[in-house]
C-alpha cells in the first residue's frame, strides 16, 4: 500500500482567520493524509523550510487577506530556489479570478475559492499528487 | 423602543490610506449613516507599522492603515469628534489607537467628557476566535483594564470595551456558544476592573457588547433576549450592581459575514436584510449590514450604499420600530429564549469550574468547542443537511460579474513614504524618552494610558509602542486546536 500523502497546511502573513485552514487540515487527515498545520503568522521562508523538513508532497496556503499577490510569488520563488518543484502548491481563500490565473501561471497547481467543498479538494489531491512509494 | 431614537446605522469601514477612508466616511455620513466605525488594516491590528517587513503586501488591504497620530488626524479630517460617535475595531493595540483618538479630539478642542463612541478592546475573544493577540493573556488583560479604568475617569460617555461574540460566531461557533463565551468574557472584564478598586456602578453602564446576526432568524432574536436577561441577572446577583444602567446590556450587531456567498452574490442582499431584521427585532442599539461583495473584497461604494439602504428601509418603511421587544410573549420565542439561556448558563458554569475564562483559554476549551462546531457545520453543508442557496442548491453555471473595490500596493508605498518623512521630522529624542517611560510603566502596576498618550503625542508609532510592550510582556504563541 502506498504511503499517505503528506500535506503542509499553512497560514502565511498576518491574518489569523484560521477557520478554513483548520477544517481543511482536519478533513485531509480524516481522508488518510498526513497533515502538518503550520500555525499562524508564517513567513514564506518559514513555510518552505517546514515543507522541506517535513518532506511534504503538498503545500496548501490559506490566504483571505488580499495579500496573495505579495505572498504566493515569494513562496514560489523559494520553491524554485531550493529545487522543490516536485512539491505541489495549492492556494485556498479569497482570490479573485484574474489573480488565480496569474498564480497558476506562476506555478500554483490549483486555487480553491470560497464555496469549494472538502470533497472537491480531497479528490483533487488524491488524483493529482503522485503518491510516494 | 426605536420610536424616540432608531438604532445607530454604523457601517464598519476602512481601506487603503487614511485619505481614502476619510472620503468614504464623509460619503457614508452624507448618505445617512449615523455613526462611524473604523476598520484597521492587518498591520495596524497586529501592532506593526506600514514599513515593517511583515506588512509587505498587507497595507490597507483589510482596513485603513494607521501607523501614527498623523494618520489618525487625516482619518478624522473634517469630522467633529464632539458630535459624531466613533467605534474603533482594534484589540491588542487598542490603548494606542484610543490614545490617538483622544489626542485628535484634544486637537479639535473637543473635551473628552463629551466624547461618545466605542473601543472594541476585547482581547479574550482574540485568544478564543480571531487570533489578533500579541502578548500573553494576563498582561493583555492588564492593558484592557487600564483602558476601562482610564476611560471611566476621563471619558465617561465613551464605551471602553465592546465584549464580542461576533468573531466567535464567525469562527464557526453555535449561537449558544457565542452567547455563553461572550457573557463569560464579560464577567472576566468586570472582575478585573473591580480589582482596580472601582465601584461596579461606576463602570458597568459603559460596558457594551457586540453580537452576530446569523441566519436562524428566531434563534438570533432569542439569543439577544437571553443575553439581556442573563446580563441583568449577573450584574445584580453576581456583582451587586444597584443602578439600572448597570444592568442594561447594550449591543451592536453585525450581520453574519460568514453566511454570505461567493456564488450568486446578489443572494447576499436578501440574507443581510433578513439578518438585519433579526437584529432590529432583537433590540440592537447599533447595526452594521454587510455588503453583497463580502466574499470577494472590501465593500465597493455601490455595495455599501445598498447595505445602508437596507437599514433605512427597515427603519423607515416596515413599521417594526413601533414596539419594544415586539416578539415578547410569543410562545415560540419565549420557549426558545429560555432554551438558549439554559444552555448558555451550562457553558458558563463549566468555565467557572475551570477557574474562569483565562484558564479555559489556556486549556483550549472554547477553541475546541468552536473547532468542533465549525467542522460539524461544514460536514452538514457537504451532506446537504444545511443549504446555502446558490452554493449547494440551485447553483448556476454562469458566474455573475460584480464591480469590486480594488486596493493596490500604492497604499503601502504611500504609507511607507509618510512614515519615512515622519521619522525624520519628529523629535526622536522625545520619542525615545516617551518609550522608555512607557516601558517602565508597563513593568510597574501604573495605568499605562497617560504614558501611551505621551508617546502618541510625540508621534511614536503603533509599531514602536506595541514593540515596547512586547519587550516587557513577551509574545503569545497559541497551541493550535484543530
Amino acid at each position: 500500500m502506498a504511503n499517505p500523502i503528506r500535506v503542509l497546511v499553512a497560514k502565511p502573513g498576518l491574518d489569523g482567520h484560521d477557520r478554513g485552514a483548520k477544517i481543511i487540515a482536519r478533513a485531509l487527515r480524516d481522508a488518510g493524509m498526513e497533515v502538518i498545520y503550520s500555525g499562524l503568522r508564517q513567513t514564506p521562508e518559514m513555510i518552505v523550510d517546514a515543507a522541506l523538513d517535513e518532506d511534504v508532497q503538498v503545500i496548501g496556503l490559506s490566504i483571505l487577506s488580499g495579500a496573495h499577490n505579495a505572498i504566493v510569488p515569494r513562496v514560489m520563488d523559494l520553491i524554485r530556489q531550493k529545487g522543490m518543484e516536485d512539491v505541489m502548491v495549492v492556494v485556498g481563500g479569497i482570490i479573485p479570478d484574474e489573480d488565480a490565473e496569474e498564480l497558476k501561471r506562476n506555478g500554483v497547481a490549483a486555487v480553491f475559492q470560497p464555496g469549494a467543498s472538502l470533497e472537491q479538494i480531497v479528490k483533487y489531491l488524491r488524483s493529482e499528487v503522485k503518491q510516494p512509494a | 423602543m426605536y420610536q424616540g431614537r432608531p438604532w445607530t446605522m454604523r457601517q464598519f469601514s476602512g481601506f487603503a490610506t487614511p485619505e481614502q477612508t476619510n472620503e468614504r466616511y464623509h460619503y457614508l455620513l452624507d448618505q445617512g449613516q449615523t455613526g462611524l466605525s473604523v476598520a484597521f488594516d492587518l498591520p495596524t491590528l497586529m501592532g506593526v507599522d506600514a514599513d515593517h517587513a511583515s506588512a509587505e503586501g498587507e497595507v490597507g488591504k483589510c482596513g485603513v492603515a494607521i501607523s501614527s497620530l498623523e494618520d489618525m488626524e487625516t482619518l478624522f479630517r473634517g469630522i467633529p469628534l464632539a458630535d459624531v460617535t466613533v467605534s474603533m475595531t482594534i484589540n491588542s493595540p487598542a490603548p494606542v489607537l484610543f490614545a490617538m483618538y483622544l489626542a485628535v479630539a484634544e486637537q479639535q478642542g473637543a473635551g473628552w467628557e463629551k466624547l461618545s463612541g466605542t473601543l472594541q478592546n476585547d482581547i479574550l475573544k482574540e485568544y478564543i476566535a480571531q487570533k489578533e493577540y500579541l502578548y500573553p493573556p494576563r498582561p493583555s488583560m492588564r492593558l484592557a483594564t487600564d483602558v476601562i479604568e482610564y476611560a471611566t475617569r476621563r471619558a465617561p460617555r465613551f464605551n471602553p470595551i465592546s465584549i464580542s461574540g461576533y468573531h466567535i460566531r464567525e469562527a464557526g461557533s453555535t449561537a449558544v456558544q457565542e452567547l455563553a463565551f461572550t457573557l463569560r468574557a464579560g464577567i472576566e472584564y468586570v472582575e478585573w476592573t473591580l480589582e482596580r478598586g472601582l465601584d461596579v456602578d461606576s463602570f458597568a453602564g459603559r460596558l457594551s457588547f457586540f453580537f452576530n446576526a446569523h441566519n436562524d432568524f428566531f434563534e438570533e432574536i432569542a439569543k439577544y433576549r437571553a443575553a439581556r436577561r442573563m446580563w441583568a441577572t449577573i450584574m445584580k446577583d453576581r456583582f451587586g450592581a444597584r443602578q439600572e444602567r448597570s444592568w442594561k446590556l447594550r449591543f451592536h450587531t453585525q450581520t453574519a459575514g460568514c453566511s454570505l456567498s461567493w456564488q450568486q452574490p446578489y443572494n447576499n442582499v436578501m440574507r443581510t436584510a433578513i439578518q438585519a431584521m433579526a437584529g432590529v427585532l432583537g433590540g440592537t442599539q447599533s447595526l452594521h449590514t454587510n455588503s453583497l461583495d463580502e466574499a470577494y473584497a472590501l465593500p465597493s461604494e455601490h455595495a455599501v450604499t445598498l447595505a445602508l439602504r437596507t437599514q433605512q428601509v427597515i427603519a423607515l418603511e416596515t413599521g417594526v420600530t413601533a414596539a419594544a421587544d415586539p416578539l415578547g410573549g410569543s410562545y415560540y420565542l419565549e420557549w426558545l429564549t429560555a432554551e438558549v439561556e439554559r444552555r448558555a448558563y451550562d457553558y458558563m458554569r463549566e468555565i467557572d469550574e475551570m477557574g474562569g475564562m483565562i484558564p479555559a483559554i489556556e486549556r483550549g476549551f472554547p477553541q475546541k468547542e468552536i473547532a468542533e462546531a465549525s467542522f460539524e457545520y461544514q460536514r452538514q453543508l457537504e451532506r446537504r443537511e444545511e443549504i446555502i442557496v446558490g452554493v449547494n442548491q440551485f447553483e448556476s453555471e454562469k458566474a455573475e460579474a460584480i464591480d469590486l473595490l480594488e486596493i493596490d500596493e500604492s497604499s503601502g508605498s504611500k504609507q511607507r513614504d509618510k512614515l519615512a518623512g515622519l521619522r525624520r521630522r519628529r523629535d526622536n529624542a522625545r520619542v525615545k524618552t516617551a518609550l522608555d517611560r512607557l516601558r517602565r510603566a508597563a513593568e510597574s502596576s501604573e495605568n499605562t494610558m497617560p504614558h501611551i498618550l505621551n508617546a502618541v503625542k510625540a508621534y511614536a508609532t503603533v509599531g514602536e509602542i506595541c514593540g515596547a510592550f512586547q519587550e516587557v510582556f513577551g509574545c503569545w504563541q497559541e497551541k493550535t486546536v484543530l
